[in-house]
């Protein structure tokens, strides 16, 4: 069979999402960032809910976030986004609204707003990427940063006598009362993937139905902040970073609410 | 018994060579082409689309969504 | 409480009943004193159940600034309140909002600085208001209540020029004029806009993408400096506009006075008495009250002043709206500044003996 009769409209079986625009994404070769702004983008799209959609983007690699999905935006300040979808929310409670943030602005600068809105039960969805690296400023440490782990601003290694511990904040996130679904997913393969899709819907609708907050943590890479190659850095999340962020749900009560 | 054969179409300026989309494939139908794009990125190609199964893995690692995987049913 | 009821009732529960009345969509606040009484009396009358008008106790001021944007991003009527210290904390997200060209409305009841200060009335923050706490060439707009019916009054007031200009607009009030109870007539009952007249009357806010329309994004970031700069001459134009149009202030005796009293706010009543007492000792002076700080009644304050042998700027700060009255005088005038310090609130005797000492 020729390959001009395979490539026809009627044989598509993956392609970029519509609300993923052509603008091509300013991120590094191999950024988890454009895995996950990708499934927001096809799980939107598949839940018929681009008119509902508002995003409120971060400070950091992802601020022009709204730059790629086809949807209304709002740019939050360091660590507020948080705040400022409970603001819209609040005023608009029939809208899909969510945030996108990293671990510096979710668990350094807004760890107060996070806690909060997830523990007010907001019906928001907090979508959590976790590098362990403040990526765009050029690689520091970062809340989420391992012990040992190097980075610019210990570049000896993360020692708990000088820097502290680093943060769990899905396993903080658990404990709330507020929160109905807490989850970490990671976007390295296609069976994370498809895993992590599933759990971004059930997130987004969990929301819609008005069952309080979700977090949805994705275990990243950050290839040009660890140094390393797009592939060794999956390497070395799966040998690291999975062991102390292990995968999975949290926490699932939906259900009960 | 119906076998499935692929193709793949990639967006070569969207690519940026990361690769992960040549490691993900089982079927070594992906690799770097040697040249680069109108923005420096080295990128992809098909090199062995013949051998494609339209499995998708390319395009569903892909970061920038680059990759439109076609499948059809061969008799 | 009936339409055009006359009611006695405290500053600060006369800004929470207006933003009912109003058809605020929303208020998002902290407790601090002596402003806590606008989020208890909110939470008492339970605006969510009659109006659905939402009201959140957020955890911070930081927080709450954020919960405006976004709402008002959004399109919504937000608003927040606070005193000094929480003011100061909600510089960025002013700036951000300013920034964005956002309509939110904020409330500083002021009390001592710097710091944490003290729960006694003052006017520190006229520069923090007039001049912009925050990063960045900006303004929002001010107005100066000086009775717990303009409390009232200017809740609406804030909100039209907010959402005719898309900027943030702020009620200076004091410690004083929060916690005092007058008589006020509450203004009518006005509905909070249906989700169809706010998408109407707002089609540059984030409220979900329409198939087909280009989405609308809320940011106060350009990296391009070319579009950078364009934007900033656009906010300055916007400004320029605000100046020209939006200046109120009120006279009193000043068309035969001798010596004017400029004041704001709760020193404008204290200067009110004084001047009282100035023309029964046979002093002529006469008071010239500025209702908006920002725009500043330059031009008109220039005017009042030709003729007059000096012009005393009363505030209860070091010095801080003195600067711009002088700016407006430019030197025709004699100009003398008089203000208490630490909470303390000067007695009206006190602005008569400064006019005095330093004038006459």
């Amino acid at each position: 069979m020729d390959t001009k009769e395979i490539i026809s409209p009627e044989n598509v079986v993956y392609k970029k999402p519509t609300l993923l625009n052509d603008t091509n994404m300013h991120y590094c070769p191999g950024c988890s960032h454009g895995v996950v702004h990708k499934l927001v983008a096809e799980v939107i799209e598949e839940m018929g809910l681009e008119e509902k959609a508002v995003g409120v983007s971060p400070v950091g690699c992802a601020v022009f976030a709204y730059n790629y999905i086809d949807i209304d935006w709002q740019e939050a300040a360091h660590g507020r986004a948080p705040a400022i979808a409970t603001g819209i929310k609040r005023c608009w409670p029939d809208r899909l609204v969510f945030t996108y943030q990293g671990d510096g602005d979710l668990a350094c600068i807004g760890t107060c707003e996070t806690i909060h809105a997830l523990n007010r039960g907001e019906n928001i969805v907090i979508i959590f990427v976790n590098n362990a690296i403040y990526g765009m400023t050029g690689g520091q440490m970062a809340p989420t940063t391992l012990i040992g782990q190097k980075t610019s601003t210990c570049p000896y290694g993360r020692d708990p006598e000088i820097h502290g511990y680093p943060l769990k904040m899905a396993d903080i996130a658990a404990q709330l009362e507020g929160t109905c679904y807490v989850t970490r997913q990671s976007v390295e393969s296609v069976a994370s993937i498809n895993k992590a899709k599933k759990a971004l819907k059930k997130a987004f609708q969990a929301s819609m139905d008005g069952k309080g907050s979700s977090l949805v943590e994705f275990v990243s890479t950050c290839n040009s902040g660890w140094k390393l190659t797009p592939s060794k850095a999956n390497e070395w999340m799966k040998e690291n970073m999975f062991p102390f962020y292990p995968k999975g749900d949290l926490k699932d009560t939906i259900n009960e609410k | 018994m119906a076998k499935m054969k692929g193709a793949i179409v990639i967006d070569t300026t969207r690519c940026k060579g990361c690769v992960l989309c040549v490691e993900a494939c089982p079927q070594n139908v992906i690799a770097l082409a040697g040249k680069v794009n109108v923005h420096g990125y080295p990128y992809v190609e098909a090199v062995k689309q013949e051998s494609c199964v339209g499995c998708a893995s390319c395009g569903i690692v892909c970061p920038d969504g680059c990759i439109t995987v076609y499948r059809k049913k061969v008799e | 409480m009936a339409e055009k009821e006359v009611v006695l009732m405290k500053g600060n529960e006369a800004i929470a009943r207006a933003a009912i009345r109003c058809g605020v969509d929303g208020y998002f606040g902290y407790p601090i004193t002596p402003q806590s009484e606008v989020i208890e009396t909110l939470a008492e009358l339970k605006p969510w159940e009659t109006t659905g008008m939402q009201v959140v106790q957020a955890e911070s001021e930081l927080a709450s600034i954020y919960m405006v944007y976004g709402a008002a991003g959004a399109g919504k009527k937000a608003m927040t309140s606070s005193s000094s210290p929480g003011i100061a904390l909600m510089q960025e997200g002013i700036t951000y909002m300013a920034g964005a060209e956002l309509p939110g409305v904020f409330v500083n009841v002021q009390r001592g600085g710097p710091g944490l200060g003290t729960i006694q009335p003052s006017q520190g923050d006229y520069f923090q208001a007039t001049r912009g706490g925050g990063n960045g060439d900006y303004n929002v707009i001010v107005l100066a209540p000086a009775s717990v019916q303009e409390m009232a009054d200017f809740v609406d007031l804030a909100f039209e020029l907010a959402f005719k200009y898309r900027n943030p607009a702020m009620i200076l009030s004091d410690g004083v004029i929060g916690q005092m109870m007058e008589k006020v007539v509450l203004p009518p009952f006005k509905p909070r806009r249906t989700d169809e007249e706010v998408i109407a009357q707002c089609p540059w806010a984030s409220t979900g993408k329409k198939k087909g329309q280009t989405r609308r994004v809320i940011t106060s970031l350009e990296l391009k400096p070319e579009e950078m700069e364009k934007r900033n001459l656009a906010l300055q134009e916007k400004y320029k506009k605000i100046k020209e149009n939006e200046v109120r202030y009120e006279t009193q005796q000043c068309d035969d006075a001798e010596y004017v009293i400029v004041a704001f706010g709760s020193a404008a009543r204290i200067g009110e008495k004084a001047i009282e007492i100035a023309r029964e000792e046979g002093i002529k002076v006469g008071l010239f009250r500025p209702i908006t700080l920002w725009p500043f009644p330059e031009k008109e304050i220039a005017a009042m002043a030709k003729g007059k042998k000096g012009v005393l700027v009363a505030e209860i700060n070091a010095g801080q709206m003195v600067q711009d009255v002088r700016l407006a005088i430019n030197g025709a005038v004699p100009v003398e500044q008089f203000g208490r310090l630490g909470g303390i609130v000067p007695e009206p005797e006190e602005i008569v003996n400064a006019l005095k000492t330093k004038l006459m």
